[in-house]
């Protein structure tokens, strides 16, 4: 069969919403899409858990604290899922990390941004995963069906995340003035990052058009950035803090929040390697994969010596 | 750029992730071995697959996904097996491999035609 035609055939499969699996036939730029989406978005999960694991030994509380490592494993899990569903497209684990830590590999430019204060953790919660959570839930239905079956999972427990956030934050919006201005203040730095997590614009993104196609993505950064907005533009109230846009506002004709302009040279800046914290992050990741080398290499010692013992008894 | 062009497919994959054939030399191959997962959700169900991981050995593996797939206790029992040990069939011959059940139709219940008095049998 000419390859002209498995295209076709795979193009109908797509069209009728049926999945694609790991052995079936898939275009070379199917698979490369996947391949990079799957694992930059692995590696965000991995690096996410970064500037929160920061903040274990200085939650408030032994509530707060337990909240955060069940947070914080959690995103480890939703690594692990990812790279799992990436290395079924047949890019090995090891070539993943490596392409990390070399800095060959993305991963979502907010885990560049430092958390400053412990109000962060809830502005984390619930801005940065909520951000998240819009993408993901779309990815459920995403065409790759390990990538989508990742996503189901991750779903299912990223809403505790987001949550907890904000639930952290209610607390501080009803606490003492400086607790308030803690809020305020964390809810000040983390909303344009957030904003960008979405990606370039519609215009701008190289990405979207073949993603649409073949289903990977089924919505547009603009419309999932609107869709967040809306949504964030009416929580806020009842935390009764602001959101720093003094261009966001009500729009009764095309019945969504407008909102103001995001800074994009920030934006290229941090994606390009040079925001706040895109080395110490790296750094981290590195210092932490090589100072475990010593674990990975005896326990596959461990497993050998014990193989080899059963084939001599 | 080569490495998204190769065409390692699903089956393909525990060999080159379990140490002992690489399937090519570029690079080379220290991940663990490759498992899959399978979780029996409650008493009385199936193990069903639910996932893969790595691991050195296969009491790693279980611990592993004890961490990962049941921290919100998903799961009562748990199966490991290495990847590699797997067969799948082949997509590309699902048509003739699957072909024999399609003119079968009396297989179902809903073939036969009963009088109403015996029609709930």
């Amino acid at each position: 069969m000419s390859s002209h035609n498995l295209e076709e055939q795979f193009q109908q499969k797509i069209d009728q919403d049926i999945k694609i699996e790991p052995k079936d036939w898939m275009p070379d730029a199917y698979r490369k899409t996947n391949t990079r989406q799957i694992s930059q978005h692995a590696h965000s999960e991995v690096v996410g858990m970064l500037p929160e694991g920061n903040w274990i030994s200085r939650a408030p509380s032994l509530k707060r604290k337990a909240i955060l490592i069940a947070k914080i494993q959690d995103e480890g899990g939703h690594g692990l899922y990812l790279y799992a569903a990436a290395e079924t497209l047949g890019q090995s684990r090891e070539q993943m990390i490596n392409d990390l830590h070399s800095g060959k590999a993305k991963y979502s430019s907010i885990f560049n941004y430092p958390a400053l204060t412990w109000a962060d953790m809830g502005a984390i919660g619930w801005l940065v995963d909520g951000a998240a959570i819009m993408n993901q839930v779309m990815l459920t239905r995403t065409s790759y069906g390990p990538y989508a079956r990742a996503m189901v999972r991750i779903c299912k427990e990223e809403s505790f995340h987001q949550r907890q956030g904000f639930e952290s934050l209610l607390v501080l919006s009803k606490g003492s003035e400086e607790q308030r201005a803690l809020c305020q203040d964390a809810i000040n730095r983390w909303w344009w990052p957030a904003l960008m997590m979405f990606g370039p614009r519609d215009q701008e993104s190289t990405n979207s058009d073949m993603s649409l196609k073949w289903r990977i993505k089924r919505k547009t950064n603009d419309e999932l950035r609107q869709q967040f907005v809306d949504m964030i533009a009416e929580q806020i109230k009842v935390l009764g803090m602001t959101l720093p846009d003094p261009a966001l506002q009500w729009n009764a004709t095309r019945n969504h929040y407008d909102f103001g302009e995001i800074n994009w040279d920030e934006f290229w800046q941090v994606v390009k390697g040079n925001g706040p914290c895109n080395k110490e992050r790296l750094e981290a990741r590195k210092k932490a994969w090589e100072k475990g080398a010593w674990v990975r290499e005896a326990a596959q010692a461990y497993a050998n010596k014990k193989n080899t013992g059963t084939k001599a008894a | 750029m080569k490495q998204f062009i190769k065409k390692l497919y699903y089956g393909d994959i525990p060999d080159a992730g379990s140490g002992t054939t690489p399937s090519n030399d570029q690079q080379p191959r220290t991940d663990w071995p490759l498992w899959e997962v399978f979780i029996r959700s409650k008493q009385g169900l199936d193990h069903k697959h639910v996932g893969s991981l790595h691991a050195s050995d296969a009491q790693m593996a279980i611990e592993n996904a004890r961490d990962v797939y049941t921290r919100r206790q998903e799961g009562v029992s748990i199966w490991v097996v290495e990847s590699k040990h797997l067969t799948a069939s082949n997509p590309a011959e699902a048509g003739e491999l699957f072909e024999p059940a399609a003119d079968k139709v009396y297989r179902h219940p809903t073939f036969y035609n009963l009088p109403d008095q015996v029609n709930y049998m």
